[in-house]
């Protein structure tokens, strides 16, 4: 299982900071929540930690992100190589334009595997462990887009799986699902983690608690806040955290 | 009546009479077409090529100008597509993106878009001239190729310009390089709109009159190689109707319902296969 460590990371768009000097330990194998207010950066945060966020324009990026040791920031790591490591799970699911089995080969596909047998075993395994095997086992070649929006979810987990990642980022994975979905979400999450290390960025307090072993207070692009879920939750240290939790500042 | 609804149902009218000009403009044509062209339209119009005095009202057929028609705009077109995915799938902000070349190749295409075909025909013509070229069958689909690439391009730029940024992001979170994704996300995402980008440009080309006038010449016998003249509808229905006989204007009419009907079952057809991919298509 790898380690991420983040170390004086700092983000801008347009010379406009989105992370200030963030450096913190992610716990192996745990599952780590980043809350805080809309806009202070907690997307910005997880989209590091894949490299997605240089897709944005006008974004900087300094400072280093650690995974075993490695600072994948640094060109010369192979981009590719390092997002197969990094399941991810958006906002709105985005199954890709194409059929419910090609979805979750998609990844193992581009990664070398044409074996169909093989493919064959990962699908299954994968729909398995996203729990959707029983729903679509009788129309792996119908279009992922026939999908209800919580059983798309559920495809794009098992598509994330299917690369056999070590960490899963999560970016509000539940917002765009009807509130029974999003509890399958979250039950697979939590059956997840201990195999994965696991990141949600969530703007919802109940679901923090729910999940998270360890949590992140982002505000206003700074590292407020951090550590194990009882301790932040429970006992937190900072006043700005305090009024978080309070729901006197969103 | 509030003001308001009154105004929401004069814009609603003023909408659907905008639906009914269109509309209105496509019966309008074919009906001239049809009613003037149908009595010439037999089966020997679309068998035979001209026999001799055929442009005087005898015996004979414009297969010379179907065929060449076909040949000249399923050439052109897919010499439009080799060049017009290229160019759009490098025109992604994950590759040239925003960058100086990227911005004058767009504003390129969208010159070129208004350049009339008469000028294309006339661009090729020099340049064979300059080579010792005579009019052909190749020289006619070089210049259609010019008339149909900004169309196709475009088209197909706005398209794929609607990929969501979240699709790609959910194909690069995969692990996969920008080719893998273009191949294989952006362009299954974006089949139907290729398929219609295609359609335009093809419908454009076969109908495009101008453009082939000095490139491809004229003649009454069939393709035959790239480098003999090959005779298209659109110059059949100017010679044609240029002449002063009625059966032969008639004729002009009747080709004019062919190179329509053309139109159609391409349109028909791929539509068909468009809808096929459709299913597929993330929303």
């Amino acid at each position: 299982m790898s380690h991420i460590s983040i170390r004086n990371l700092n983000v801008s768009y347009d010379d406009h900071p989105a992370l200030k000097d963030i450096t913190v330990d992610i716990p192996d194998g745990q599952i780590t929540t980043i809350i805080g207010p809309s806009g202070c950066g907690k997307t910005t945060l997880l989209k590091s930690c894949n490299r997605l966020i240089e897709l944005t324009d006008g974004v900087r990026i300094s400072g280093q992100v650690l995974i075993d040791g490695i600072n994948i920031l640094d060109p010369a790591v192979d981009v590719t190589q390092l997002r197969k490591r990094m399941g991810l799970l958006s906002q709105k699911p985005y199954p890709l334009p194409m059929s419910i089995y090609d979805n979750v080969a998609y990844g193992p596909r581009i990664h070398g595997t044409t074996d169909r047998r093989q493919l064959d075993r990962v699908v299954e395994q994968c729909l398995k462990a996203a729990s959707l095997w029983e729903e679509v086992k009788g129309r792996l070649r119908a279009p992922a887009s026939r999908l209800s929006v919580g059983q798309q979810q559920r495809l794009c987990l098992a598509r994330a799986l299917a690369v056999e990642p070590e960490v899963l980022l999560g970016d509000e994975p539940t917002s765009a699902l009807d509130p029974q979905s999003a509890q399958q979400v979250e039950k697979r999450l939590i059956e997840l983690k201990g195999n994965y290390t696991i990141v949600v960025v969530t703007h919802i307090l109940r679901q923090a608690k729910r999940l998270a072993d360890h949590v992140i207070f982002l505000y206003l692009g700074e590292l407020v806040e951090h550590g194990p879920a009882a301790k932040v939750f429970g006992n937190p240290r900072e006043e700005r955290t305090k009024a978080y939790l309070a729901g006197e500042v969103s | 009546m509030s003001r308001r609804r009154a105004e929401e149902i004069l814009f609603r009218v003023l909408m659907a009479v905008s639906a009914l000009v269109v509309i209105g403009s496509l019966t309008g044509v074919l009906a001239v077409v049809l009613v003037r062209g149908i009595p010439a339209l037999d089966l020997a119009m679309i068998t035979q090529v001209p026999r001799g005095g055929y442009y005087l009202g005898k015996e004979g057929g414009v297969l010379n100008a179907i065929t060449g028609s076909l040949c000249l705009a399923f050439a052109a077109t897919v010499a439009a597509l080799l060049l017009s995915l290229p160019v759009v799938f490098y025109l992604q902000r994950d590759y040239a993106g925003r960058s100086p070349l990227a911005r004058i190749a767009r504003l390129s295409l969208d010159v070129l878009w208004g350049v009339p075909s008469i000028v294309y025909g006339a661009f090729g013509f020099i340049i064979m001239l300059y080579l010792g070229l005579r009019a052909s069958l190749l020289g006619g689909i070089v210049a259609l190729t010019l008339v149909e690439l900004p169309i196709m391009a475009r088209a197909m730029d706005e398209v794929i310009r609607l990929v969501p940024l979240e699709l790609k992001e959910a194909s690069y979170a995969m692990g996969s390089t920008r080719l893998e994704t273009t191949l294989k996300v952006v362009w299954r995402q974006t089949l139907p709109g290729i398929v219609t980008a295609i359609l335009l440009a093809f419908g454009r080309g076969i109908g495009d009159a101008a453009s082939v006038l000095f490139t491809a010449g004229y003649t009454d016998y069939l393709p035959s190689s790239l480098t003999e003249p090959v005779a298209s509808l659109p110059l059949a229905v100017f010679f044609q109707l240029g002449t002063p006989f009625p059966e032969v204007q008639q004729r002009a009419y009747a080709s004019g319902a062919i190179l329509l009907a053309l139109v159609l079952l391409v349109s028909v057809v791929s539509r068909l296969l468009a809808r096929k991919f459709e299913q597929y298509v993330i929303r």
